[in-house]
């Protein structure tokens, strides 16, 4: 994704240090402000009861898109987790598929309706499933640079996480490594300075995650979230550095949670009005569309151009994934196994679908 | 027909399938120049090399979480976990992730990946270097489980899991490593996955059992074969997927069930095996679905007086035998 020709007569000097012209600066910020709008539709979805839990990228969106915007589509991976809305979107999930993953319809192409929301992935898009218990996901993206590396595909992987999650073991035993191996892989941590309601001062014994990575020899970068672009030279760097056979680097990106930790938190609760406050004054959309209107890249045009667009295309997500069906209780015990297995019997109540006997003992 | 030991059926076994699939590599602690703490893997580095043999760090997570990235992006890891007791570290990538993949990504990713480990008692392991713990993995669907118990089956059974396309637990008995010889030919045969072998054939009593206690079963039953009673002996191979129809088949003619197994008895495989037995044969029973197993203690004690008493062997088995044949 990386520039491939400018537009000269009519580009901006804002992207030019990184090979990004107007077009391309204008396709990031409409990422950003897509992955906001879907993600503010689905806590209505959540208050209107259409939908049962909703877990958030607000505030990690700059973050996101700006480090994806460095990876190349189709042919990188990356391990993303629950908060990757836009990092997912930017890698080639759409609205729609987003949206069916809220509803856990059929058609979801994440998971078919079997997992939570947030916990998105695409084989066609090189986006590994996500799970629920954090961090494992460092050593699949570290494996996945390993055999990028073995295979001389000229791969890089990805793995994203929180601070919190930074913690678990596997991150040491992943870095570790990925270090000793010099793989293709960069460690993206999203600081937004919460473990749920644990603030960062008493999770981490450093100010800043980066500091590990010099425990492991490796780059340690910290960078402002709410700076787009900045995010995008980190990653950037850390990407060519990855391809050329230099190893990983962690780049760890201050970001804000704008909402709960999910829809089933309450985050008033332990966290202050001023703290509230700054994090929305950190928020990268209105930083990246105040340094884009200044740039003369976002006109007034534009913007309401985008915004149109953005509105149909949440809207058309929404009504799609609302008329989905569901997936068949008789499609829960498929894909255990690569084969099905006459050993592993479906329960006695079987599932009372027309075409579809009960079980052994079944009614 | 050579014959071989069984760590020797699984070192030429890797080796074969090495060489014919370049997609495979092998990787966990020490099996790189050393060949592996019981040299299963001796050879395979010089070999092969750097790229395909791998001598990780003491980190068990990243070995099976590094083997499922592997995996997802192209390549059939088959990783070592140097003791069975130290998989624990790995748990949560065994359980949480490859045994979910397939599943939670509804088919679109499925992990053709292999985990060997050396398990069992017998050996003066003690707590740590004995441990038998299939029937942990054994719960989670998602996972095969397979414990081969002759040169042979280790050998076919090697090659199937390798070239499985789901994640495969493939246990080890270490006491059977050296001690146990048996005919291997060289030829490419495979015994697939999900089947039972009747090892011997009986009418008044079924023994089954895997790994060690499948020869310990046999044993049992020919000492009281001498005494006038027919043991047939199924030998599972694969744990899960079950072969309910060998050994239903098997109960269902004899009438009587003996469950055999190494690991602590409360909660152990076996269990899931006699409930199996008592709910779809009971018709044909006519003894009580029986249990030997080992004794419901924290690990297998040092001492060799401690130890003997600790482990299942032919005479209880035999013993156990004799009280269900009474019935
Ligand atoms: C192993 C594990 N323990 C606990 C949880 C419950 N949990 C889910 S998210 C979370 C906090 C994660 O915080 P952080 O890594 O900072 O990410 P953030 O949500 O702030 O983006 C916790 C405790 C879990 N999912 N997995
Ligand atoms: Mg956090």
């Amino acid at each position: 994704m990386t520039a491939t020709g400018h537009r000269a007569k009519t580009s901006s000097q804002l992207g030019a240090d990184v090979g990004l012209d107007d077009d391309q600066l204008r396709a990031m910020y409409r990422m950003v402000a897509l992955a906001r709008a879907i993600d503010e539709r689905m806590w209505v979805l959540n208050r209107a009861g259409r939908i049962p839990f909703v877990i958030s990228g607000q505030g990690h969106e700059g973050a996101q898109v700006g480090v994806t915007w460095a990876l190349r589509k189709g042919h990188d991976w990356i391990a993303p987790y629950y908060r990757s809305i836009a990092m997912c979107m930017t890698f080639g999930m759409n609205a729609r598929d987003i949206m069916l993953a809220q509803y856990a319809r059929a058609s979801d192409p994440s998971s078919g309706g079997r997992q939570m929301p947030g916990h998105y992935g695409d084989r066609r898009h090189n986006l590994l499933s996500v799970s629920s218990p954090v961090a494992t996901q460092i050593l699949h993206a570290v494996g996945i640079a390993l055999a990028a590396k073995i295979r001389h595909t000229d791969q890089v992987a990805l793995a994203a996480m929180g601070e919190g999650s930074s913690n678990q073991g596997d991150v040491h035993e992943a870095l570790n490594f990925a270090a000793i191996h010099r793989l293709p892989f960069v460690f993206l941590v999203e600081n937004n300075g919460y473990a749920i309601s644990v603030p960062a001062a008493m999770e981490i014994s450093v100010p800043d995650v980066a500091q590990r990575a010099a425990g492991y020899g490796i780059p340690g970068v910290v960078v402002d979230g709410s700076d787009v672009l900045a995010c995008y030279r980190a990653a950037l760097t850390a990407v060519e550095r990855a391809r050329a056979g230099e190893g990983p680097t962690l780049i760890e990106a201050k970001v804000t949670r704008l909402t709960g930790h999910s829809s089933d938190d309450q985050q008033t609760k332990y966290r202050t009005e001023e703290d509230l406050a700054a994090g929305k004054r950190s928020d990268a959309l209105p930083h990246f569309r105040d340094q884009l209107r200044a740039a003369g890249v976002l006109t007034a045009e534009v913007e309401a151009a985008l915004t149109d667009e953005i509105s149909a295309l949440v809207t058309d997500a929404t009504d799609f994934a609302e008329a989905e069906p569901d997936p068949l209780p008789s499609s829960a015990m498929r894909w255990v196994y690569a084969e099905d297995w006459p050993s592993e019997t479906p329960p006695p109540w079987g599932f009372g679908e027309p075409g579809h006997d009960a079980g052994p003992g079944g009614t | 027909m050579p014959t071989r030991t069984f760590i020797e059926a699984i070192r030429a076994t890797l080796a074969d399938e090495m060489r014919r699939d370049e997609s495979i590599i092998v990787l966990g602690e020490d099996v790189g120049k050393k060949g592996g703490v019981f040299l299963a893997t001796d050879g395979l580095w010089a070999e092969f090399g750097d790229d395909r043999v791998i001598d990780t760090p003491l980190t068990e997570s990243m070995i099976v979480g590094a083997s499922i990235g592997a995996a997802v992006n192209g390549l059939r890891p088959v990783a070592e976990i140097q003791f069975a007791d130290f998989i624990h570290p790995a748990f949560n990538q065994i359980v949480s992730e490859a045994a979910r993949m397939r599943y939670r990504s509804n088919n679109a990713v499925g992990l053709p990946m292999t985990i060997r480990a050396p398990y069992g008692g017998g050996v003066h392991g003690a707590l740590y270097h004995s441990q038998s713990v299939e029937a942990f993995f054994c719960h989670v669907p998602g996972l095969k489980i397979v414990i081969p118990s002759t040169p042979y089956d280790a050998r076919g059974l090697l090659r199937s899991s390798i070239r499985d396309d789901d994640p495969v637990l493939f246990f080890e008995h270490k006491k059977m490593y050296r001690s146990v010889r048996g005919e291997v030919p060289d030829t490419d045969y495979v015994v697939p996955l999900g089947r039972a072998a009747i090892t011997r054939p009986g009418s008044q009593v079924t023994a089954i059992a895997y790994g060690l206690m499948a020869h310990y079963a046999l044993e049992a039953a020919d000492r009281v074969a001498e005494e006038g009673i027919s043991v047939e002996v199924v030998d599972l191979r694969t744990l899960r997927p079950l072969d309910k129809e060998t050994v239903l088949g098997s109960v269902r003619k004899t009438g009587k069930c003996l469950v055999v197994y190494e690991d602590n008895r409360f909660g152990g495989y076996g269990a899931e095996v006699a409930a199996t037995v008592a709910e779809e044969a009971f018709d044909y029973l006519d003894g009580p679905v029986t249990r030997i197993a080992g004794p419901d203690i924290p690990g297998v004690p040092y001492n060799h007086v401690l130890e003997d008493w600790f482990m299942v062997d032919p005479a209880k088995i035999a013993a156990a035998i004799r009280k269900l044949a009474a019935y």
